[in-house]
């Protein structure tokens, strides 16, 4: 019995993707400019893991949540700011309280108020308070953790490739990252601790990606000397095309269906993955490779790998 | 690069079965776990707060408190040092981090300083730090200024024990609520994280955890009331402490203890015999007995407060002496509130205050929604990714899937093994391994098409696909893993969680991509009987 596989995607494509680079240049710099903007002006719609404050996530126990009355409720109790929304389902309640100034201690007082406002009319699916001190170390964490990733990975390319890689790399992960944020802003989505851990796994994704197109470009360089770069990139990205796109689809259906059916709490943070894997198959492809075009690479790579070529090729 | 020596067989099966065996236990419940003989393995994936419920506080010594307790013992000690050389001093007071004086005379301060040195102690020392050294160093400066400062290693050797002390006390005092493996420890320097799974009342917790917990009985100044002394002039040697439940009241209680908390050998709830308001009864070691006899007796007829965190709980007038070294407290206690208090005396005080810096609740009900919604997505996304598959590749789809299942179960298998915590983007982890764990497959395939199209048979277009493939599926995965170690080095919690399961899926994609699949394609080829095999991809 032969059980063949359904080739979906044309092969042997000639698709001029750096040519279209001016286009792309373009296009991710408006993208970031904005991104860019839209943080500084809208900026970063923070969770009270980088803000501080109090959450509480309810079930009413009879029927839809009226949220007018909840309202009416919590308002009254002097917190300060508060947010309280509907969360996945109508007898399901997200309310978020400001840090209350005044230090640890007050910020203890919030879910105390709010429990005895409430009484046993509802039932406390979770309560969290991050105090400041927590919330400013997580903030400074995270940031660290994203510079760490990125720098990690210039260095690591580097060795394994060239620089002109190792830049190429680095500029189209800053670009996913910018981009994130950027979307963060202007939905006004929240920004949390799992966003950040979002960001990373971006990261690692998006460069996979890149890894694979550099690793062919690598490869065609030794094996055509004689080709214009321009074309010899065309080729090594018509080449993953198909790749690219087959493992693009196989982890956004997994992310797909998380998002749908994983639940309100990680919802933010499979969007942000979504967000990421587009964008970072965009990257590898329209920003990565093209810039090589840019920075010039090395033609010259008979003594570095060599003896792999070689080897593979028996 | 297709031909596998037999032990590389057995061993690549070998691992595959251990992975399922170790995941199998995690399919059925505890109950029908415990019937099982106990050379299966029994150990199930451990499942983060987030998911089992639970609480999680984070809390924060307050250093500043221990040391200025410990200048103020320096202090005295100095006084008494002084006093007893007879030397002349004047302005002996703790300032931020040491003790300052001034001798009267000039030419007393060298031998001051020397007779203060019967307060310096030796550090312990560790194999670390070689010996000791001094816990004070004292220092002489103009004018007869003597400046006495603990030392660094003398503060870290404090706050070390004090966070020892305190993690102690909080376990006794946790293990009183009676859950299964609360999980406290050390964070940082002066940190500590207490969780404890399935208890979703932070409350309670709080009450227990956060409690300093300083009992004194002290004796009510009989001279004037804290009123008269707020607006007079205090009497020497006393202070004012207000009352714990009824607002506004204040005493004016002797400086000095008679028995401190350290006296308590237990402490119970109970019920007192006339009122029938819950109390607190307690007994005393026979030393704060002693203490407790000599002071009741000599203040018959004279008011004494018990004082918790500085609070006055009652203020019982003394009606004859107490020699039995037995008593109770009766506050306005609820039966809880006497509970609560009889636990926190029986665990002893905390060195130092605790400030919660960071608190998480996840209940029971979310917890299991959460599961339950995770379980939900895993089994879509899978079941998407099969058929996606199946209709790319085909028959070599079909190992490629075999391999996602092996893999999935390696995951699992791993994660029960280490005693890994699997949270919620755990689960994300696993979810969004499943779309990436093909992605190796992908590659080879992708590649073996490629070399079939330039011309290739069938053997050597698989052998070169697999070869070719390599270098670029470990240089896209190191990075990913860049990526997961960062995350598991910075993260906390349920990120740790999502790190630890993404790690675990980039080294089980990348074996079973290599070997798994690999080792079927190579049993496929064999049991072909044409000569001319086509790739069936």
């Amino acid at each position: 019995m032969k059980f063949k596989g359904f080739d979906f995607f044309p092969h042997g494509t000639h698709y001029p993707f750096v040519n279209l680079r001016w286009l792309s240049f373009t296009g991710s710099s408006i993208l970031i400019v904005a991104s860019i903007a839209a943080f500084l002006s809208i900026g970063l719609n923070y969770g009270i893991d980088f803000q501080g404050g109090s959450l509480i996530e309810i079930k009413t126990k009879d029927g839809p949540a009226n949220i007018g009355e909840l309202r009416n409720k919590i308002g009254g109790l002097g917190l300060g700011d508060i947010t309280i929304q509907e969360f996945g389902a109508p007898d399901d309640v997200l309310i978020r309280v400001e840090r209350q100034s005044g230090g640890e201690k007050a910020q203890q007082q919030v879910i105390i108020k709010i429990r005895s406002a409430l009484g046993d009319s509802v039932d406390y699916r979770r309560t969290e308070v991050v105090g400041p001190t927590v919330s400013e170390e997580l903030k400074v964490n995270g940031a660290i953790a994203v510079i760490t990733a990125i720098l990690a990975v210039l260095i690591y390319i580097w060795f394994r490739f060239e620089w002109q890689f190792s830049l190429g790399a680095v500029a189209a992960l800053v670009h996913d990252v910018l981009l994130t944020i950027g979307v963060f802003s202007v939905l006004q989505l929240e920004f949390n601790l799992s966003i950040i851990a979002a960001i990373l796994t971006i990261v690692g994704y998006s460069l996979n990606d890149t890894v694979v197109v550099y690793d062919r470009i690598r490869e065609n360089l030794r094996k055509y000397k004689k080709m214009g770069l321009e074309e010899l990139l065309d080729l090594s990205i018509n080449e993953t095309l198909s790749r690219t796109i087959l493992t693009s689809v196989t982890t956004l259906i997994a992310l797909l269906a998380l998002y749908i059916f994983g639940g309100e709490v990680i919802r933010g943070f499979t969007f942000a993955m979504i967000w990421g894997v587009v964008v970072g198959t965009y990257s590898s492809i329209f920003i990565a490779a093209p810039l090589l075009l840019i920075f010039g690479v090395k033609r010259d790579w008979s003594g570095f790998g060599g003896a792999k070529v070689k080897s593979s090729a028996g | 690069m297709l031909h596998f020596a037999r032990w590389k067989v057995i061993s690549v099966a070998a691992v595959s079965v251990l992975g399922m065996l170790f995941a199998a236990p995690n399919l059925i419940n505890s109950k029908m776990l415990e019937g099982l003989p106990s050379w299966i393995p029994h150990k199930q994936v451990h499942l983060g707060l987030d998911l089992q419920g639970g609480s999680h506080l984070l809390l924060e010594m307050n250093q500043n408190e221990l040391i200025s307790e410990w200048l103020e013992t320096i202090r005295d000690d100095a006084r008494n040092v002084l006093r007893k050389e007879k030397i002349g001093y004047t302005g002996l007071r703790p300032t931020q981090e040491s003790v300052i004086l001034r001798i009267r005379k000039p030419e007393d301060q060298e031998s001051a300083v020397k007779a203060l040195n019967e307060i310096v102690q030796q550090l312990q020392g560790s194999v670390f730090t070689g010996s000791g050294g001094n816990d004070l160093k004292i220092e002489g400066g103009a004018d007869g200024l003597i400046k006495i400062t603990p030392t660094e290693p003398a503060l870290t050797e404090r706050i070390n024990a004090a966070i020892r002390s305190t993690i102690e006390t909080i376990r006794r005092r946790v293990d009183e609520l009676g859950t299964t493996e609360p999980n406290i420890q050390r964070q940082g320097q002066a940190r500590i994280l207490v969780q404890v799974p399935g208890f979703d009342d932070p409350q309670k917790l709080k009450e227990l955890v956060g409690k300093t917990a300083k009992l004194t009985f002290q004796l009510v100044e009989p001279s004037m009331t804290a009123a008269r002394a707020r607006a007079t002039r205090m009497p020497p040697g006393t202070e004012i402490l207000p009352s714990s439940d009824e607002a506004g009241i204040e005493y004016l209680l002797k400086r000095r203890v008679i028995v401190s908390g350290e006296d308590l050998v237990d402490s119970q709830p109970s019920f007192d015999q006339r009122t029938n308001q819950p109390v607190v009864t307690f007994r005393f070691n026979s030393s704060g007995a002693r203490r407790f006899g000599r002071v009741t007796r000599d203040n018959v007829g004279r008011p004494f407060a018990i004082v918790l965190d500085r609070e006055v709980i009652s203020a019982p007038v003394i009606q004859e002496p107490i020699l039995g070294g037995t008593g109770q407290i009766s506050g306005n206690f609820t039966v809880e509130g006497a509970n609560n208090l009889a636990i926190l005396l029986r665990s002893g005080a905390l060195p130092a205050s605790l400030d919660i810096i960071e608190e998480r609740t996840v209940g029971p009900s979310l917890g299991a929604d959460s599961i339950a919604a995770g379980k939900v997505a895993a089994v879509l996304g899978l079941l998407g990714v099969v058929v996606f598959i199946l209709v790319a590749y085909g028959q070599f789809g079909i190992f490629a899937i075999s391999a996602l299942f092996i893999n999935i179960a390696l995951i699992i298998g791993a994660l029960s093994i280490l005693q890994a915590t699997l949270t919620l983007p755990g689960i994300a982890g696993i979810v969004l391994t499943i779309g990436m764990a093909v992605d190796a497959n992908v590659l080879i395939f992708e590649r073996i098409r490629e070399e079939v199209r330039a011309g290739k048979t069938a053997i050597s277009a698989i052998s070169s696909g697999y070869s070719r493939a390599l270098g670029t599926i470990l240089d896209a995965n190191i990075t990913t893993f860049i990526a997961a170690f960062i995350l598991f080095w910075l993260g906390s919690g349920p990120i740790r969680g999502f790190a630890v399961t993404l790690s675990i899926g980039i080294i089980t994609s990348v074996f079973t991509a290599f070997t798994v699949t690999r080792l079927m394609i190579s049993y496929w080829l064999k049991s072909q009987s044409s000569r001319n095999i086509v790739v069936p991809i």
